[in-house]
């Protein structure tokens, strides 16, 4: 947008150099604010680190804290991303090349919807609805499949569990897999599908040939943003999951994930306990921020035939 | 599969057709297959004592794999994969549909009888346990309400869209117009979009570590909690933008700086309220984003049952906290039904608020939207 015009000649000048300082300040207020996280997390968490290691909660050090806390967000994301992957790839499918194409559009703002419900909310459903819905099932899974260790009775009977809260999550990531996944549906090069189609495939045959290894790179990305999301979602499982130590069992309670610890904690955490609370959420961001870092490379890498974007 | 063969509709040979529609199931056929299916779901179901979940669920796996198999029988294992695809994923659609349904029935069926007047203007001073203890045993209405949560919200959620909209539309505006595709432009696009992985909790512990160094640990008050929702929304304020001002048509541009108009005056005058229908709408859906957060506020607003209307000092509450105080730990541990009711006209009012941001965004962007600068 350089122009010879607008250069040279000093009247309005200093407009033009004040209003470009201006944005360029706030573009690097963006990054001092992201580097500023890190510092602060980074200077309120040390004294965690460097604690005796017996006066850390459980007595072992930080990283025995911590460790088991971390297989629970990774554990819960990961059923969360076991149930919404096919589930949001299927209704992006549904959208972009099954739905009627009037109807497709309302059925994207439906899912948009789902979106936008605060996740608190989210919580008390599974609280209110989800949880006792499912005893019956976690009951039937303890009886029967019981030698399997995650389905180990005895079966909670308020259904607050780990599986409860994956599946809460699940359903709240199910829109970023879904909206994600269909625009990058959507911009498959129409010749492809025709092609496919003139050549006698089926809608199914259409898809996995010309849709899927079009979209494979975004649908990838959508994935990771899902998980970046669900391993920092923080309400939804302080309210589903009744927590305590690290179990195999998915339906007793016990585990307890990063993001529900300091929210159940930090109001009346002081002192050792704020650090350790704040070095958890240190944790927590850094391993979000690895997550979305790899799922936008995936992006830019592949955002020259693809619309992933 | 032996009990389809009952289900399965007669073989078509002793019909006669036309060759172009050989080994095509007629239109009603996968009707039928459905009746079945639900039939023989039913049956299934009732063997283990029906519920309309297992029935629902049965049915769904016979159906999906009958019409595969039928279609396999007359069609050709292509088509019959393609059925069984397709099955799959009307069956994902109606799946995903469930949650959400249950979701909006449930905050209706729970929040509508909690949403009185009363609700609406009082606060929760002065509410103890036994208040709600004596409520139940008289069965007189709940009293207590939400106004202090609604006055935080709304004053948090106005604090964090005024620091994130200026430094949002600031940043856009650089990397659209000024910033030439460079290394910084590149790196903040780049840490813009890992912004909005942030976990919301972080967004919070920063806030709540910055300020406690700055002013002594413990500070919790409005402001704290705006800059907190602001690392949220900013992000999103900086893509919406960003994608508006980029469709911007160039000719615009070129035509104000051969009038001899700076550049400054010609983003400001030309390209933004070109583009301020998009941008609008997008600060709106921002908005209607961290409306809904709870975590931040958590850690860094404190919670209370009092009205503050200073965001500089003291604790606030807000919607979310209170929906999840209220659930968490009721006024009464006793007598819980109080709370709960509540905390879901609570959340009717939060979910209330975001549809209603969302809305206006939408009707934003649909009446300015074929707007050609002022």
């Amino acid at each position: 947008m350089s122009n010879t015009l607008t250069e040279g000649g000093a009247k309005g000048r200093a407009g033009d150099k004040v209003f470009s300082n201006l944005t360029l300040l706030a573009g690097c207020l963006i990054l001092l604010v992201l580097f500023a996280v890190a510092v602060f997390l980074l200077v309120q968490a040390l004294p965690a680190f460097t604690a005796d290691p017996a006066k850390v909660t459980g007595g072992e050090g930080f990283w025995s804290y911590i460790w088991p806390i971390l297989i629970g967000t990774l554990v819960a994301a990961g059923i969360a991303l076991l149930i919404a992957t096919p589930i949001g790839i299927g209704v992006a499918l549904f959208i972009s090349h099954f739905a009627p194409r009037r109807l497709a559009q309302s059925l994207g703002y439906v899912v948009d919807l789902l979106a936008a419900i605060p996740s608190v909310v989210y919580g008390a459903w599974g609280v209110a609805v989800l949880a006792p819905a499912l005893v019956p099932v976690y009951e039937w899974l303890a009886a029967n499949a019981g030698w399997i260790p995650i389905f180990a009775g005895p079966a909670s009977q308020t259904g607050k569990t780990m599986l409860t809260a994956g599946i809460v999550l699940s359903v709240m990531i199910l829109p970023i897999i879904t909206s994600l996944s269909r625009e990058i549906f959507l911009q498959t090069p129409k010749l492809h599908e025709e092609a496919a189609l003139a050549m006698g495939a089926t809608r199914w045959e259409m898809i996995r040939m010309a849709v899927f290894p079009f979209a494979r790179a975004g649908v990838v990305s959508a994935v990771m943003l899902g998980l970046g999301r669900a391993l920092g979602e923080t309400m939804a499982v302080a309210l589903v999951l009744s927590g305590g130590i690290l179990t195999a069992s998915l339906i007793q309670s016990g585990n307890q994930t990063i993001a529900a610890e300091i929210a159940l904690n930090f109001p009346e955490a002081f002192g050792l306990r704020l650090a350790e609370l704040i070095a958890a959420g240190l944790v927590l961001f850094v391993i979000t921020l690895a997550v979305n870092m790899i799922a936008r490379w995936i992006i830019s890498r592949h955002k020259e035939f693809s619309g992933a974007n | 599969m032996p009990q389809l063969t009952t289900t399965t509709p007669p073989a078509p040979a002793p019909v006669k057709r036309s060759t172009l529609t050989k080994n095509q199931l007629p239109g009603w056929a996968m009707w039928a297959v459905l009746a079945g299916s639900l039939i023989l779901g039913a049956a299934l179901s009732s063997l283990i004592g029906f519920h309309i979940a297992t029935w629902a669920l049965f049915s769904a796996l016979i159906y999906v794999a009958a019409g595969y198999f039928v279609t396999l029988s007359v069609e050709g294992a292509r088509k019959a994969k393609d059925r069984f695809a397709t099955n799959l994923v009307y069956a994902a659609f109606i799946v995903a549909l469930l949650p959400l349904v249950s979701v909006i029935v449930t905050v209706l069926a729970k929040g509508i009888p909690g949403l009185t007047p009363h609700l609406l203007y009082y606060s929760m001073n002065g509410m103890t346990g036994t208040v709600d203890n004596e409520t139940v045993a008289n069965g007189t209405p709940v009293i207590g309400g939400v106004y202090h949560g609604i006055v935080g919200t709304l004053l948090i959620t106005t604090w964090a869209t005024i620091i994130s909209v200026p430094i949002g539309l600031l940043t856009a505006v650089y990397l659209v117009e000024y910033s030439k595709g460079g290394t910084l432009a590149r790196a903040i696009t780049f840490f813009v979009d890992v912004m909005t992985g942030i976990p919301s909790i972080v967004a919070g512990l920063f806030a709540a570590a910055f300020f406690g160094l700055v002013f002594g640990p413990g500070t919790r008050t409005g402001f704290v909690a705006a800059v907190a929702l602001s690392v949220l929304m900013i992000p999103v304020v900086v893509r919406s933008t960003e994608e508006m001002l980029k469709i911007v048509p160039n000719e615009l541009r070129e035509a104000s700086y051969a009038l001899g108009v700076r550049k400054w005056r010609t983003i400001l005058k030309v390209v933004v309220p070109t583009a301020i229908s998009g941008i609008a709408s997008g600060v709106t859906l921002a908005i209607a984003r961290v409306i809904g957060e709870t975590a931040p506020l958590l850690v860094t607003a404190g919670f209370v049952n009092s009205i503050n209307w200073n965001v500089f000092g003291g604790w606030m509450a807000t919607l979310p906290t209170f929906i999840y105080r209220q659930l968490m730990n009721p006024t009464s541990p006793t007598n819980t039904d109080p709370s709960a009711q509540r905390a879901w006209a609570a959340a009717l009012i939060l979910i209330i608020f975001v549809m209603l941001l969302n809305l206006v965004a939408r009707l934003i962007a649909r009446i300015f939207a074929p707007k050609s600068g002022r």
